[in-house]
């Protein structure tokens, strides 16, 4: 081993290598090695920094000129250079919710079937399909919604909610037609549907980590697989789960292009989510390119910020109750 | 006490609750890939890998120069994120494996990874784009390097501390320096590892769209330029699903079969790397 890293360092030397030479040479190697990685390992460092800071200076423009107002104003007018960020939010927020209202219960539900259910040789088969749907490009899910699924919920869900909860006072507001296909609702639904491998397999992994011996023991004593799940695997487990919620809950804020086709576009808050709604990224996605230098872009770019902001929370949280579960598990 | 049989029922109920979620989401998941296939597989024609890519209402074309476009910019992403994504890793599993510098180094990069990849876009657009002159395949190329790093530093890092101590110690005690050890032990014992991080990275950049739209944009005619705008298969996709024509909605499902069958050939081969390496 020694000889063939000398002959690394000192290649096409046939003389015999003098000893000295070698151990500075390798001194050398050495201090460049670890200043080369030491620098990588800053540069992510820096990466981050760097997104912050031009994020924070594209956005200046608009935020110094619209002050605190940017936020709680919905007006988004590019003729009059009027933009106030409050629909946008809104709306990243209202589909974020109710992608996260079903794919948590049916995701749990998955990896409950996954790791306590399902027969044994059928285990690893799923499990990889769903880990392996997981990785489809978001996009792929943002033209199914936009040429099957929209005008399908058109036709049916959508319809269906509409005469349903008609009588319901609150309900009929938040549920009031006419069915446009595209809306809050729709996009929602696609995050669900989108982020629903990402929960499953998080939470199966999750639940893989709870020692069998505590399993079996609560079995021995006579508990249903329902009991074992609730009362050992559950709050073995519960900062681990926060935090894949907390990440899959990441993923759909930031998400962009399962949004964008569904969404409708409509810079409005309207109480019924059967209506178009926008989101950050939506927004962003549809209007830079053509947008206008000045108070246009930057006020996309400050969209950008909060976006980065909020997820920015969000994922911390999730990375320290990830860390939390792995602390207890060591 | 809960009589035994009404604790059987609760669950019986909240199992079959399980089930049903399971079945329910994975026949959602099906569904998605029967009509991705379908629809997809019926446009599929050599055209699409030899044509370029079509003007509003003219029929035939393909999707050359995007494929073309979305290969290049790849390439140039993993070529400059790939090795800076490896050395930091590095710095983590050797070289700082105790200090503070490699936790906030870990938390930031486990940050950059689910970082919405739309902000990325505005980043590459304000330090590259703005700046420069206009939208390129370069910042097209920059944006997904910067999505390729955090994949392979975690990716690194997790390989590098598999390896066994004993590796390095039996190393270190024929003398050999640190750089080599790591180079020439701890690298080849977790060289599948690594490479496995590699293709993870580009199942990732292959179907990022939001950081292209306004980094590359796009280009309707067979660019090999990389300092102009250049098509990519993601964004020829989104423009193509919002055009009325039909010739091009073709072609758009065809092209997310085409990505889809990508991102899927490499994570499995991602897959059968690592549990290669298990046995």
């Amino acid at each position: 081993m020694a000889d063939v890293a000398i002959k690394d360092i000192s290649r096409g030397n046939d003389a015999a290598v003098n000893r000295s030479q070698a151990l500075n040479k390798f001194r050398q190697n050495d201090t460049l090695f670890f200043h080369l990685t030491r620098s990588a390992a800053l540069l992510v460092l820096a990466l981050l920094f760097a997104i912050v800071l031009s994020l924070i200076y594209g956005a200046w423009p608009a935020l110094s000129h619209f002050g605190l107002n940017f936020f709680v104003s919905q007006t988004w007018d590019a003729n009059a250079e009027e933009f106030g960020a409050l629909a946008t939010i809104y709306g990243t927020l209202v589909t974020s919710l109710i992608a996260m209202l079903i794919a948590v219960p049916v995701g749990l539900g998955i990896a409950v079937f996954l790791t306590e259910l399902c027969p044994m040789r059928l285990r690893r088969p799923i499990g990889i399909a769903v880990e392996l749907l997981a990785g489809i490009p978001s996009i792929i899910y943002g033209i199914w919604g936009f040429f099957v699924f929209a005008p399908f919920l058109q036709q049916t869900l959508q319809p269906f909610l509409i005469t349903l909860f008609g009588p319901v006072p609150v309900l009929n507001a938040v549920f009031a037609g006419p069915p446009y296909g595209l809306g809050t609702l729709t996009a929602g639904l696609i995050l669900a549907i989108m982020v629903l491998p990402f929960i499953a397999s998080v939470s199966r992994d999750v639940f893989e980590t709870v020692p069998p011996v505590m399993k079996e023991a609560a079995y021995g004593i006579g508990c249903t697989t329902w009991e074992v799940v609730r009362n050992v695997v559950i709050p073995h487990t519960r900062a681990g789960l926060v935090g894949g919620v907390m990440l899959a809950l990441g993923r759909a804020l930031g998400e962009t292009m399962a949004v964008t086709f569904v969404i409708g576009n409509a810079k409005q808050i309207s109480a019924s989510i059967l209506q178009p709604g926008t989101t950050i990224s939506a927004t962003i996605a549809l209007e830079y390119a053509e947008a206008s230098e000045g108070l246009y872009r930057s006020s996309l770019v400050a969209l950008g910020l909060i976006l980065f902001i909020i997820s920015f929370i969000v994922l911390a949280v999730a990375r320290l109750m990830l860390a939390r579960l792995n602390k207890l598990g060591a | 006490m809960v009589s035994y049989a009404a604790r059987k029922r609760k669950n019986s109920i909240t199992m079959g609750l399980c089930t049903a979620a399971a079945l329910f989401g994975i026949m959602w998941l099906l569904l998605i890939l029967v009509v991705l296939v379908w629809e997809g597989f019926s446009g599929l024609s050599l055209a699409v890998f030899t044509e370029i890519t079509p003007s509003m209402g003219s029929v035939g074309g393909g999707l050359l120069n995007a494929i073309i476009g979305s290969i290049m910019m790849t390439v140039v992403a993993v070529l400059v994120g790939a090795p800076l994504g490896v050395l930091a890793g590095t710095y983590m599993a050797e070289y700082g494996r105790y200090n503070k510098l490699t936790n906030v180094v870990r938390f930031i990069n486990d940050i950059l990874l689910s970082a919405p990849s739309i902000v990325i876009g505005l980043f590459i657009y304000e330090v590259l784009v703005a700046p420069f002159g206009g939208f390129s395949g370069w910042a097209g190329a920059a944006a997904l390097a910067v999505i390729v790093i955090p994949v392979v530093v975690r990716t690194t890092e997790d390989m590098l501390l598999l390896v066994p101590g004993q590796l390095r110690e039996a190393a270190t005690a024929l003398g050999l320096p640190r750089s080599i050890v790591i180079k020439q032990v701890a690298y080849k014992a977790a060289i599948t590892g690594i490479v496995t991080g590699v293709l993870l990275a580009v199942a990732r950049v292959s179907g990022e769209t939001a950081p292209l739209l306004f980094t590359a944009l796009s280009n309707n005619f067979l660019s090999l330029d990389m300092g102009q705008p250049i098509a990519s298969l993601p964004v020829v996709i989104y423009n193509f699903t919002k055009t009325p024509d039909e010739n091009m909605q073709q072609l758009a499902w065809t092209g997310a079969l085409l990505i889809t069958f990508t991102v899927l050939a490499m994570s499995i081969s991602a897959r059968a790397l690592s549990t290669r390496k298990k046995k």
